[in-house]
C-alpha cells in the first residue's frame, strides 16, 4: 500500500503528464469524430455538437457520483432503479394533483433517500460488500416502482416541463448546461477539497484512513446521498425526454454508468482516476453510437463494437501501468503489487 | 516482457475485428433517391424482420433507398435516440412501430418540423405524432375474436390468461381493451380472466411469465398470447410440461414459428396478417405521403402497388389509419403451406 503512495506522488513529473490515460481518451474523442465524418455526410455540422449530448447526456449524471464511488473503491448497481422509482413517483404525485414544482422536487427527494438508505447500510455494516447491497436495493427499488404503477405508464406533464429535456438556452440545450455545471461542482469536490482526497485515501486503504482520524463512514453517506440525488436528476431529465415514465425506464443505466466511469480510466480496485476521464468516456461513447446511428448500423454491431472499445482501453491501461510500475520500481514486480491489494 | 507481448498479440485480434466492422459500415453509404426509415420496436423479432423485408420491397420497387432500423431494447429511449439519427440524416419518411403511444411525441415534432413524414405501423403513436397509422386489421375484430376462439378451445367454461408483450405496447393494449369487451357479453359468464402478464416481447421473459402464470392459476386452461414473440414461448412451455390438451394457446402467431405447435396440437389454431404486407402497404403509404398524392386526411385513397387500392379512415383514437384487412386463421389443415412462406 506505501508504494501505490510514493507512486502517487512521483506522478507529478512531465513525463507521467502526457503519459496520462486522460491523453489517450483525448486521442480517441478526436478519433471518433474524423471516423465519423468520413462515415457520414450528415455527421460534420453544429448541430451535431449542439444538439446530440441530448441524447445521451441524462446518464451522464450519475457518471459524476459513480466516479466517486469507485474511486472509494465500491461500486452501485442500483442506480437504474433509483431513476425509476424516483420517476414513477414523480408523475404518480403529479397525477394525483401534486403541483409539478412540488413534484420535481419529490423526485430528488426519493433519489436522495434512495442513496441515503444505501449508504447508510454500507456504513453501517461494512462487512457486507456494496455490490451485494446495491444488488438487493436494486431489485426492491425496481420491485417498488412496479408496485406503484403496476404495468402501466403515467404522463401528461405541463408543457413547460418538456424544457428540461428538449429546451434551450439560446442556441444551448438547458441539459448540457446543468450537466455542465454539476460536472464543475462534482469536479472541484473530487479535485480541490478534503472531501475529495479523503476519497482517494478511501480508496487507498479504507482501515488506514480510519485509524487517521477520517469519519469514513460518513463519506461513504454522503457519497450514496449524491449518488442518489443524481440519479434523481437523471429522472426528471428523462421523463421530460420521454413526456411519460413506466416501470421498466431506465433498465441497464447502471452497467452503462460503470462502463463510462471504467473506460474514464477510474481504476475498480480504488484510488486511482480523475473526473476529467469519466466526462471524456460519456462523449465518447456517446457520439460513438451517433455517429455509427447515422450510418444505420444495427444495434448489435453497436454493442460489439462498443464492448470492443471497453475492454480494449482496459487492457490498453493495465499494460501502461505495468510499464509505469516497472519504470519508477525496478524491485517489485507485477506479481508482488497484484498480492498486495 | 512476454506478458506485455500476449496483451499486444490480444489487442492487435480485437482490432482486427473493429476494422471489418468499421469498414462495413463505410460500405453502407450509398444514396439513391428518396430514402425512407422504417423503425421497429426492437431487434430479434421475427414478427419486425418480416415487416421490414415488406418495407424494403415495397420501398425498391419504386427505385427508393429504404433505411431498416431497431433498438437492441423495447424502450421508448432507444426509438428517441434513432428517430434524432433519422432527422439528422435528413430522410424523407419515416414509419415508427411505436414502443409507447406518448413518448415519441416531442422528437416526432421535430422530425415534423425538419418536414419529414412520419408514420406509424402495427403499433401506434398518438394522432398529433403520425400522418397516418397503417394497422393490420380492425382491433375490434382482433380483440373479439380471440375470445370467442378461447371461448371455443375451453368448451365455454373456465379460467384463461393473457400473455402480451409490454405494458404500453399501443396494439397489443387495444386489442385487451377490446378483448375486456367481449367478455362482458353474458355468453361469458363462466369464462374469466385472471391474469394479464407481460412478457415484453422477449422470449426468456415470456417463458418465465407463462411459468408463473401455471404456477399462480392452477386451473388455468388457456392462455391468449396476441404476440408473436408470445405465443411461440407460451406453446413451447406448454409441450415441454406434457401439458397438451389440458391448456390451450392461441393469439396471433408467425406460421414459421408455430407450425410446430399448431400440429403438436398446444396451440389449436391462431390467427395473424401477413407482417410482410403491413411493411409493404406502410412503404407506399410514405411514399404516397412524401410525393403528396395524400396528406394522410380520412377519405383519401392511394395504390399500394401489389396490394391494390386502400383507402384512409377515421381511427377510434382520433387520427386516421389504413386497415391491411381481416386477420387469417391458421390451423393444422393450411398451416403447412403457410409456414414457409412467412
Amino acid at each position: 500500500m506505501a508504494e501505490k503512495q510514493i507512486l502517487l506522488d512521483k506522478s507529478r513529473n512531465w513525463k507521467e503528464f502526457f503519459f496520462q490515460w486522460e491523453w489517450l481518451l483525448v486521442i480517441i474523442f478526436l478519433l471518433i469524430h474524423v471516423v465519423n465524418s468520413f462515415l457520414s455526410p450528415y455527421y460534420l455540422n453544429l448541430n451535431t455538437f449542439i444538439r446530440t449530448p441530448q441524447s445521451f447526456l441524462d446518464k451522464a449524471f450519475i457518471v459524476l457520483p459513480m466516479t466517486f464511488v469507485i474511486i472509494m473503491g465500491n461500486i452501485d448497481v442500483s442506480v437504474g432503479s433509483t431513476v425509476a422509482l424516483s420517476s414513477v413517483v414523480m408523475a404518480t404525485a403529479y397525477n394525483a394533483g401534486l403541483p409539478m414544482p412540488l413534484a420535481l422536487i419529490l423526485c430528488l427527494a426519493v433519489g436522495s433517500a434512495c442513496g441515503l438508505f444505501n449508504g447508510v447500510i454500507m456504513a453501517k455494516f461494512p462487512e457486507l460488500s456494496a455490490a451485494i447491497i446495491t444488488i438487493a436495493t436494486m431489485t426492491m427499488y425496481r420491485g417498488i416502482a412496479y408496485v406503484i404503477l403496476e404495468n402501466r405508464a403515467a404522463g401528461g406533464f405541463p408543457e413547460w416541463y418538456s424544457f428540461f429535456g428538449w429546451g434551450s438556452v439560446g442556441r444551448v440545450p438547458f441539459m448540457v448546461i446543468a450537466f455542465a455545471v454539476c460536472a464543475v461542482l462534482f469536479g472541484l469536490l473530487l479535485h480541490r477539497t478534503s472531501f475529495g482526497r479523503c476519497v482517494y485515501g478511501m480508496g487507498h486503504n479504507k482501515r488506514a484512513c480510519l485509524y487517521s482520524g477520517v469519519k469514513t463512514g460518513k463519506i461513504i453517506i454522503i457519497v450514496s446521498l449524491l449518488t442518489g440525488l443524481m440519479a434523481g436528476i437523471t429522472a426528471v431529465f428523462l421523463t421530460s425526454r420521454m413526456g411519460s415514465t413506466r416501470p421498466n425506464v431506465a433498465l441497464g443505466y447502471e452497467l452503462q454508468v460503470i462502463a463510462m466511469v471504467v473506460l474514464g480510466g477510474v481504476s475498480t480496485s480504488g484510488g486511482k482516476g480523475k473526473i476529467f476521464g469519466p466526462l471524456l468516456a460519456v462523449f465518447i461513447i456517446g457520439f460513438l453510437s451517433y455517429g455509427l446511428g447515422l450510418v444505420n448500423i444495427s444495434a448489435q454491431v453497436l454493442l460489439i463494437i462498443i464492448g470492443a472499445l471497453l475492454i480494449t482501453s482496459v487492457m490498453v491501461l493495465n499494460i501502461r501501468f505495468d510499464r509505469s510500475n516497472k519504470q519508477m520500481m525496478p524491485s517489485s514486480s507485477g506479481k508482488k503489487r497484484a498480492s498486495n491489494k | 516482457m512476454r506478458k506485455v507481448f500476449a496483451k499486444v498479440i490480444i489487442l492487435t485480434v480485437i482490432a482486427a475485428f473493429l476494422v471489418p466492422a468499421v469498414l462495413f459500415a463505410a460500405g453502407a453509404r450509398e444514396e439513391v433517391g428518396e430514402r425512407h426509415a422504417f423503425v421497429f420496436k426492437n431487434t430479434g423479432n421475427p414478427y419486425g424482420e418480416k415487416q421490414m423485408e415488406g418495407f424494403k420491397e415495397g420501398v425498391e420497387e419504386m427505385g427508393h433507398q429504404a433505411i431498416l432500423r431497431a433498438p437492441d431494447q423495447p424502450t421508448a429511449e432507444d426509438q428517441i435516440q434513432i428517430l434524432e439519427q433519422l432527422i439528422a440524416q435528413n430522410v424523407d419518411s419515416i414509419c415508427v412501430t411505436a414502443n409507447d403511444y406518448d413518448a415519441l411525441e416531442p422528437v416526432i415534432r421535430n422530425a415534423m418540423n425538419a418536414g419529414i413524414v412520419v408514420t406509424s405501423a402495427d403499433s401506434a403513436t398518438n394522432p398529433a405524432s403520425r400522418a397516418t397509422f397503417v394497422n393490420q386489421a380492425d382491433a375490434e375484430m382482433i380483440g373479439r375474436t380471440l375470445i370467442q376462439a378461447a371461448y371455443d378451445m375451453i368448451g365455454g367454461a373456465g379460467d384463461i390468461a393473457i400473455l402480451s408483450a409490454t405494458s404500453t405496447a399501443s396494439n397489443q393494449n387495444l386489442w385487451i381493451e377490446w378483448m375486456q369487451e367481449e367478455l362482458t357479453d353474458p355468453k361469458y359468464d363462466d369464462v374469466e380472466l385472471v391474469e394479464i402478464a407481460y412478457g415484453d416481447d422477449l422470449r426468456d421473459k415470456s417463458v418465465a411469465e407463462t411459468e408463473a402464470l401455471l404456477r399462480s392459476h392452477p386451473d388455468l386452461e388457456c392462455i391468449i398470447a396476441p404476440t408473436t414473440v408470445g405465443i411461440a414461448a407460451a406453446s413451447r412451455v406448454i409441450t415441454d410440461n406434457d401439458l397438451i390438451g389440458e391448456v390451450y394457446i392461441t393469439g396471433l402467431g408467425l406460421p414459421s414459428e408455430m407450425a410446430e405447435y399448431i400440429n403438436n396440437g398446444a396451440c389449436p389454431y391462431m390467427f395473424l396478417w401477413n407482417p410482410i404486407d403491413v411493411g409493404y402497404l406502410a412503404a407506399y403509404t410514405n411514399m404516397a405521403l412524401v410525393n403528396e398524392e395524400i396528406t394522410g386526411a380520412a377519405g383519401e385513397t392511394f395504390e399500394a402497388g401489389r396490394l391494390g387500392s386502400y383507402e384512409i379512415v377515421e381511427a377510434d383514437d382520433g387520427g386516421t389509419e389504413v386497415l391491411l384487412g381481416p386477420p387469417f386463421r391458421f390451423d393444422p389443415d393450411n398451416i403447412d403451406e403457410w409456414k414457409d412462406v412467412y
